[in-house]
Formats: structure tokens, C-alpha cells, sequence
């Protein structure tokens, strides 16, 4: 496996970069205090091809692969994590499973528009019944004549706010379990679709996650994505890819805590001398750095698996926790390493620490991965 | 209309430079490069221009060694439609002369309507490739300027220079030489569909011979000056803190400004 850069690949990784110092670092805190969904951003990122990064250019996409895709998405999450889950979900959660299941005017209509960043999406799962147990669908989706109509709550949707396009799911036959489930496109303004209460988080506070209501919501037909009973598939494969973009978010904001620790470590002076020459402070960076550097070359090959077309659910999985848990883990030693002036909001690891949690949650939570990867080896 | 846009790969400004220990050059290891910032500036106008009109070619051309062809994929991946790269040992070590002379030699044979440069390389800071390309080429020239404006009809242009104090309005004819300063545009980042499009475009190779020059005309040996040595720049001396009442510390202060510093 060749891990090296290609030219364009590190051109790329640099512009991702320069964006992300640029526009979004000196940003990021004032976005996170005010709860601020960056569109001004998140228009950029569309003219640069950031939202359909690995969509072949004929559907609007930049026709570049996973790699690229977490390359950039690591930068975007050093300076902003929030942005970077809203790029995430266009990219993985939206995009892909349009490209992979869609008809051909599906994908004209709603993919093109998503992959150059002109329309936002947003993946609707999860249930207040079913988080960890995605199957457990409440959603009802009853067929009359050329139309579904749809009926039920989704949860803690991100991007549900702005978002013009939702993949749904819903159950369509419920003795068939989950091969009853049916995944539907609907369009922002469908009637009997509404965006519901908006959560106040922990962190990734510049994103937005809210519920989607749907009472007697009628989608046409040719909205059904793939086939009838197909929803759970979709699903999975969906959050397959969504877990490597997940893994690069959590090494951009472990690598976030890792530059800040490093700059305030010799700065700071304690005892006569900057905290960086204590071999305790020593230790947490050399231990971060190493963490960082493992969780990078999981994401990296999690994406190189995927791009080559062989199967990859382990590869994600794997990437996802490691790299979820290591970046919870850089987030409490920067706090320890900035001491009390990590604790307070003026200083920005905090934000890091808050952001990194949810790496550990959403897209599967680290059980369910631990899951996912246990039954690979025992399949 | 073709445009020409000459830069140059230099070390990212925010690279901390170090000098070798025997002056000869600067230490490369670990120092990150890019194009040189004004360069930026001309190549995002050549971009504009060419926007603007609807029609046109934008040729970027660059002398340096084989990782500058770096810069030109940059510069392809921003929009440029061509790259020129003069890349061989013997144009190293060139002065701005030298310099000067071969991308001129190298210009002479495109077809051109008008060449932009950054106002100067943030390495050397010479600020001399532009001008000299336009006397070598026998162009009306403008430097340091903060606007362009073509004519409707493509033979003159109005640019704005930076001149102390004031900015001087100029209409130039075309083709001409103009070299870009700060404030010019705020250059644009290559799009993804940009750089995975790049590797398509063409990058022309010279070397002397292919210029019909001979190797004495280029790089050190076809210089007219020659660096003797670097060196870094002395290292600040540590401030000092005066103590005592506020009329002994000014007593000590007009002491030390007088006897030490001796500015007073
Ligand atoms: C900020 C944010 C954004 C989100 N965005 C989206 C989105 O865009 N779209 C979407 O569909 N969903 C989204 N989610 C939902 C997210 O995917 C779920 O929260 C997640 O899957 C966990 O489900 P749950 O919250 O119901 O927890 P539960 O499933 O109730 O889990 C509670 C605890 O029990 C553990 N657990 C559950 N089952 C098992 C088991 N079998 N074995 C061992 N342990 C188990 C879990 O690991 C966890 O520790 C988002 C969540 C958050 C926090």
C-alpha cells in the first residue's frame, strides 16, 4: 500500500489548508460562541468543489476521491470541526448514497445541485426509538397510488435547519423488519415537512442538528431511492463512507490540540522555565503526536481501501473509533496542558475538547463500531 | 488576448530562514515553497482579465529548478492555460539579468498581448526581473501598479501606480510590461476541479540551447552580479528594564540613549 501523496493530492491538502488558516481559523471561536451556521463559508466551500469532493464532475461533483476528501476535511476540522460536519454530510451522507443508488434524474436533479454546493443535505436516521438500533424505524411510509406518505420523527438531524434536500427513511412494510425500510429524497417545502425543535449542544455549536416532523408528508414515487425495502442497505453503506469522513474530523481536531499544546508549552513559564521543558508535558505531546499519527494512517487507508472498490466497512470502522477516541483523549491532556487556562472559554482547546465528544457518538457510536468490527472478524 | 504571467516559487514567508553556516545560500531543509505572493496578484489579474473578455489565454512561466514546476501546477490548478517551465542546471545561480534575459528569450517566442510579474520575488527582493524583461524586449513597462483597466479595444491600458503619497494614472500601449502590487485583487484558491484538471494542461520545457542561448549567457556564468556571502541579520539584543523612581530611571534613561546607543 502506497501511502505517499500524489502532486495533486498534496496541492490539494494545501489549498484545504490555506482556506482553512485564512477564513476559517480566525472565525471558529466567534462562530461556536454565537451558534452561528457559517453560510458564507459553506458557499466557498461549494465554488472550491468541497461539498461533492469524490462525485464525478459530470454530477457536479470535483471527480476526486476519499483520499482528497479526508485530506481536506482534516484541515477544515483543525480550524473549524462545526464546518467540517457540515461538509461531512453533503459529502458522505448525502452525496454518496445519491451517486451510488440514485437514477440517473435523481441524480441530475438532486445530486448535481448538492456536489457543487449550490443545495445542502442532510441524512435523517435516527429516531428518539432508533439510535444505535437504526432498525427499530418508527417512520411509516404508506404507499397510495404514486405516492408515499410518510409519518413520523426524526432527531438530532444535522445540517435539518438549511438543508434544501433530507434523505429520509422510513419503514414501508413492517412484518418484512428491516428489509421493509425504504430511504425517500424530500425536498425542503414538501407539505407535512418541517423542521422541529433545534438542539442546543455540547459542542460543533456552529452546526446545527434538529428534528424533521413529518405528518401526512406526500413524496412522489420517483423520490424512492434504489429500490422498495432497500433503506437499510442504503443505510449502511451510507455510514460506511460518512465513518472515514468522521475519523478524518476527529485527527483535524486532535492535531488542533496537539499545534495549540505544543505553541503554549513554550510559551508558558513556570518554575523559570517554559512548561515544555517538563518531561510530564513532554510525554502527553510525544503520546498525543503518536496517537495522531496512528488514527491518520487508519483514515488514510480506510479512504485508500475504499477508493481501490474493495469492501471497507471494517477499514471505517476501525479508522472511526480509533481516531474518535484518541481525539477525546488529545482533547482532555490539551486542557491538562493549558492548566487552568485551558478551562476557560477565552482559550480555544475547550472548544476541541467539546468538539471531539460527539466523534465518539454520531455515525455509530464507538460500541457500535467496536461491534461492527467484532462481527467482521467473527463473520 | 494573450497574457503572459511570469512568476517565481519561492520560500513561504512564513518558512524561518537560516542561512548555511558558510553563506553560500540558505538552508532548504523543511522549508515549504510557494509562488511568490505578488506573482499571486498578476496571475489572479491575467485570471480576471480573461474572465472579463470572455475569450483569451493565460501562459504562466517560470525559471527555477524542477520543484518549480510545482508553482506552475499551482498556477494551472488557479485557471492558467499553460505553463513554460526554463529549468536546467545551467541557469542556476542567475542574476536578475540573467534572469531577465531568458524568460525575454523565452517570451519572444509566444504570441503575447500583455506580460504581468509580481512587483518583485520576496526572496531577493531585486525588483528588477519585470523592468529588465521590458527594456530586453523593448516594451513600454509600468511597475507596482494597483489597477488595470483594458482598453475597449484592446491597444492601451489604464493603471494605477503607487507613487508616495498620491497614485499616478497611467495609459500605457499594448503590449506591455506590468509588475503587481498589494491591493491589485485578492488572488482566488484553486478549486478542487481546478487541480485535478491541471495535470492535464500542457508544460512546455527549456533548457539554454532550446532559447538559442549559449550556455555563457545564462545563470551565474551569465551574470552581472554575483553574491559573495549571506548573512543573517544580528540578532536583537535583549531589552533592558530600568529600576528606581520614575525621575532616577529617566535620568538613567537619557544616560543610556546618550552614552550607549548614542542617538541622543
Ligand atoms: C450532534 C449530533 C448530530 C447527529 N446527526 C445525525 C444525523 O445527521 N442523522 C442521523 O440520522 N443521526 C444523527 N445523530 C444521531 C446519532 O447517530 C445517534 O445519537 C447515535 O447513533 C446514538 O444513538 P442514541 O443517541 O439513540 O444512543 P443509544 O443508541 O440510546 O445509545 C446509548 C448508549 O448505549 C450504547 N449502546 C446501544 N446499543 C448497544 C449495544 N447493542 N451494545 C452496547 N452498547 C450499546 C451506546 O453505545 C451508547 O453508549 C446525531 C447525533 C448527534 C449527537
Amino acid at each position: 500500500m502506497d501511502l505517499s501523496l500524489t502532486e495533486e493530492q498534496l496541492l490539494f491538502q494545501k489549498t484545504a489548508r490555506d482556506f482553512a488558516t485564512k477564513e476559517l481559523a480566525p472565525i471558529a471561536s466567534q462562530l461556536d460562541e454565537e451558534g452561528r451556521f457559517p453560510s458564507e463559508i459553506v458557499k466557498k466551500l461549494g465554488e472550491l468543489g468541497f461539498m461533492g469532493i469524490a462525485i464525478p464532475e459530470e454530477y457536479g461533483g470535483a471527480g476526486a476521491d476519499y483520499r482528497c476528501y479526508v485530506l481536506a476535511l482534516e484541515e477544515i476540522c483543525k480550524a473549524c470541526a462545526s464546518t467540517g460536519v457540515v461538509m461531512s454530510v453533503n459529502n458522505s451522507l448525502v452525496c454518496d448514497p445519491l451517486y451510488m443508488f440514485g437514477s440517473d434524474e435523481q441524480k441530475r436533479r438532486y445530486l448535481t445541485p448538492l456536489a457543487k454546493g449550490e443545495k445542502l443535505g442532510c441524512f435523517a436516521l435516527s429516531e428518539p426509538n432508533a439510535g444505535s438500533d437504526a432498525a427499530n424505524q418508527q417512520t411509516t411510509a404508506r404507499r397510495e397510488g404514486d405516492t408515499y406518505v410518510l409519518n413520523g420523527t426524526k432527531i438530532f438531524i444535522t445540517n435539518a435547519p438549511e438543508a434544501d434536500i433530507s434523505i429520509v427513511f422510513a419503514q414501508a412494510d413492517k412484518t418484512k423488519g428491516h428489509r421493509g425500510i425504504c430511504a425517500f429524497i424530500v425536498e425542503k417545502g414538501t407539505p407535512g415537512f418541517r423542521v422541529g425543535k433545534v438542539e442546543k449542544k455540547l459542542g460543533i455549536k456552529a452546526s446545527s442538528s434538529s428534528e424533521l416532523i413529518l405528518e401526512d408528508c406526500r413524496v412522489p414515487r420517483e423520490n424512492l431511492l434504489g429500490e422498495e425495502g432497500q433503506g437499510f442497505k442504503i443505510a449502511m453503506a451510507t455510514l460506511d463512507g460518512g465513518r472515514i469522513g468522521i475519523a478524518a474530523q476527529a485527527v483535524g481536531i486532535a492535531q488542533a490540540c496537539l499545534d495549540a499544546s505544543i505553541r503554549y508549552a513554550k510559551e508558558r513559564v513556570q518554575f523559570g522555565q517554559p512548561i515544555a521543558s517538563f518531561q510530564a508535558i513532554q510525554w502527553m505531546l510525544a503520546d498525543m503526536a503518536t496517537q495522531i499519527e496512528a488514527a491518520r494512517l487508519l483514515t488514510y487507508r480506510a479512504a485508500f481501501v475504499k477508493d481501490k472498490g474493495d469492501r471497507f466497512s471494517k477499514e471505517s470502522a476501525m479508522a472511526k473509533l480509533y481516531a474518535s477516541e484518541i481525539a477525546m483523549a488529545a482533547g482532555v491532556k490539551a486542557i491538562q496542558i493549558f492548566g487552568g487556562y485551558g478551562y476557560m472559554m477565552d482559550y480555544p482547546v475547550q472548544r476541541f475538547f467539546r468538539d471531539a465528544k460527539v466523534t465518539e457518538i454520531y455515525e455509530g457510536t464507538s460500541e457500535v463500531q467496536r461491534m461492527v468490527i467484532a462481527h467482521s472478524l467473527l463473520a | 488576448m494573450k497574457i503572459i504571467v511570469c512568476l517565481k516559487q519561492v520560500p513561504d514567508t512564513a518558512a524561518t530562514i537560516k542561512v548555511k553556516p558558510d553563506g553560500s545560500g540558505v538552508e532548504t531543509e523543511g522549508i515549504t515553497y510557494v509562488i511568490n505572493p505578488y506573482d499571486e496578484f498578476a496571475l489572479e489579474e491575467a485570471l480576471r482579465i480573461k474572465e472579463r473578455l470572455g475569450e483569451g489565454e493565460v501562459t504562466v512561466i517560470t525559471l527555477g529548478p524542477p520543484k518549480a514546476k510545482e508553482a506552475l501546477r499551482t498556477a494551472l490548478a488557479m485557471g492558467a492555460d499553460k505553463g513554460v517551465h526554463l529549468s536546467d542546471p545551467a541557469f542556476e545561480g542567475g542574476d536578475s539579468y540573467a534572469t531577465a534575459k531568458a524568460l525575454a528569450r523565452a517570451i519572444q517566442g509566444l504570441p503575447y498581448d500583455l506580460i504581468l510579474c509580481g512587483k518583485q520575488a520576496v526572496d531577493d527582493d531585486a525588483a528588477q526581473v519585470g523592468p529588465a524583461m521590458a527594456e530586453l524586449l523593448g516594451l513600454p513597462q509600468a511597475c507596482v501598479i494597483t489597477k488595470l483597466e483594458i482598453d475597449a479595444n484592446r491597444k492601451k491600458a489604464v493603471v494605477h501606480r503607487q507613487i508616495e503619497g498620491a497614485s499616478e494614472i497611467m495609459e500605457v500601449s499594448l503590449p506591455a510590461v506590468f509588475t503587481a502590487q498589494k491591493g491589485l485583487n485578492e488572488p482566488r484558491y484553486p478549486s478542487l476541479k481546478g487541480i485535478m484538471g491541471a495535470k492535464k494542461k500542457e508544460i512546455a520545457e527549456h533548457n539554454p540551447s532550446s532559447l538559442g542561448l549559449s550556455p555563457e549567457e545564462v545563470g551565474l556564468a551569465g551574470s552581472k552580479v554575483k553574491i559573495l556571502k549571506l548573512s543573517p541579520p544580528p540578532s536583537r539584543a535583549t531589552g533592558k528594564i530600568l529600576e528606581g523612581e520614575p525621575r532616577e530611571q529617566a535620568s538613567q534613561l537619557v544616560k543610556l540613549l546618550r552614552e550607549e546607543a548614542k542617538i541622543i
